[in-house]
């Protein structure tokens, strides 16, 4: 939204006639822990998809393939992290509390800011 | 052919919710509404009561909602859900617009249900509609800053519940809705939790297919109220289902059943433990509290235990 529009160009009633223009505010900058692909190999159950809160994993639906995160939008919750089956083989296989940080993981959640591109 | 219940099959539609929301990061109101629209192929049109909900997915000039979808005031989604039902219906009989077989859907939290919107409710699954009306439950009125609800279980902090020297948080038991709403005889009631995501579809699609009026409460955790990390909120309310202090079950046309029965039953200091919320009954002088709440919850267990005839 460049120019906001004056009252006479705006619907009655509060209208909001262009159905999910939510996705043109990016709530990508409340966030303080980004998801990062770690090196564990995704299996692209879909978990993480089921259970974002936000719509922020991009996948290729066609593909069946989870391809990312939409981090215009992702808040940075981790819960993708914490539904991942392969996170929990990872735990599991390691025998000890990994960090959430960790390599191995397959969704990794990472301090905003000290992320390596 | 409805869609498989596979998150990859459902993945292949648009999600009926956008990203761009302002819920809070890790709310378990919107992963409840994804999973359960994901689920449901015909169109839907949406009634929201006031509350996190739809204050968060519609700040003007946007909405976060691919579908048809319309906020009245706190007391009324049932009625205006209802009212949209009714003329869809007369529209269809006058042969003015085609059926399509919509679905009517209404979304309230627990304030907007168990306590403000239950007669409107009441009156709407009675008058015999056919539409779904969905409690996301975070037990408290998350949306104005935690305030107690007659959602809020005893013993809960909340703002107007606070523990302190003297009280120890909420007072009073909660109250139980999806039994008031199974007293009504309607066609279909169900409790439901997103962590077991295809029993809440499964439960979603014969609630918008029993051909009447149906009720769904849905355990929705909300971080803020009762205080625990932004990831845990799945997992928390599994807890929740596997304590059974939230058990998961359907009444189809008065019929009883279990639909999930957890595989050992844990202790519901298990659950109570990792949320802010009720750690002061931790105390050595609030221990009783524990015990009063786990005496509740399995006294409510054998009692559904023996409507489903598990005993």
């Amino acid at each position: 939204m460049a120019q906001l529009k004056g009252w006479k160009e705006i619907p009655i009633a509060g209208i909001i006639l262009e159905a999910g223009n939510a996705v043109e505010y990016r709530t990508g900058g409340w966030r303080a822990f980004r998801p990062v692909r770690g090196e564990a190999e995704c299996i692209h159950c879909f978990q993480c998809w089921l259970f974002c809160p936000d719509s922020s994993i991009l996948v290729d639906a066609e593909n069946e393939k989870m391809i990312g995160f939409d981090l215009d939008h992702c808040k940075g919750c981790g819960i993708c992290a914490r539904v991942c089956p392969v996170n929990e083989k990872v735990i599991r296989n390691a025998g000890t509390k990994l960090a959430r940080d960790d390599a191995r993981l397959c969704i990794r959640i990472v301090e905003e800011g000290r992320v390596k591109e | 052919m409805a869609t498989k219940l596979i998150p990859k099959e459902l993945a292949k539609r648009p999600d009926r919710l956008s990203p761009g929301h302002r819920l809070c990061a890790g709310c378990g109101a919107s992963i409840v509404v994804r999973q359960m629209l994901a689920a449901i192929d015909a169109p839907v049109v949406i009634a929201n009561a006031t509350g996190c909900l739809e204050v968060a997915t519609t700040i003007y000039p946007y909405t976060a909602w691919r579908v048809p979808w319309m906020h009245n005031a706190f007391e009324n989604a049932a009625s205006t859900i209802t009212g949209i039902e009714a003329a869809y219906r007369s529209l269809v009989r006058q042969g003015k617009i085609p059926e399509q077989n919509v679905k009517f859907i209404a979304f309230g939290g627990d304030g907007g249900t168990y306590d403000i919107g239950l007669q409107a409710l009441s009156g709407a699954v009675e008058r015999g509609h056919q539409f779904l009306y969905v409690c996301y439950n975070n037990e408290a009125y998350m949306n104005t800053g935690i305030q107690r609800s007659s959602a809020t279980p005893l013993g809960a902090h909340t703002t107007t519940s606070p523990a302190g020297e003297v009280i120890p948080g909420k007072q009073q038991k909660r109250k139980d809705l999806t039994m008031i709403m199974a007293a009504h005889d309607i066609p279909y009631v169900a409790q439901a939790a997103p962590s077991q995501w295809r029993d809440l579809m499964q439960k979603t699609r014969k609630a918008v297919d029993c051909g009447g009026a149906a009720f769904m409460n849905v355990l929705a955790s909300c971080n803020r109220g009762w205080r625990h990390a932004t990831d845990e909120t799945v997992e928390l309310t599994q807890l929740a289902v596997d304590t059974c202090y939230w058990p998961l079950y359907e009444v189809e046309n008065g019929q009883w059943r279990l639909t999930y029965k957890p595989k050992e039953k844990l202790p519901v200091e298990e659950w109570l433990k990792r949320q802010g919320r009720f750690r002061h009954l931790f105390r050595p002088e609030n221990r009783h509290l524990i015990d009063e709440l786990q005496a509740e919850v399995d006294r409510r267990w054998e009692r559904l235990l023996r409507l489903c005839g598990e005993t």
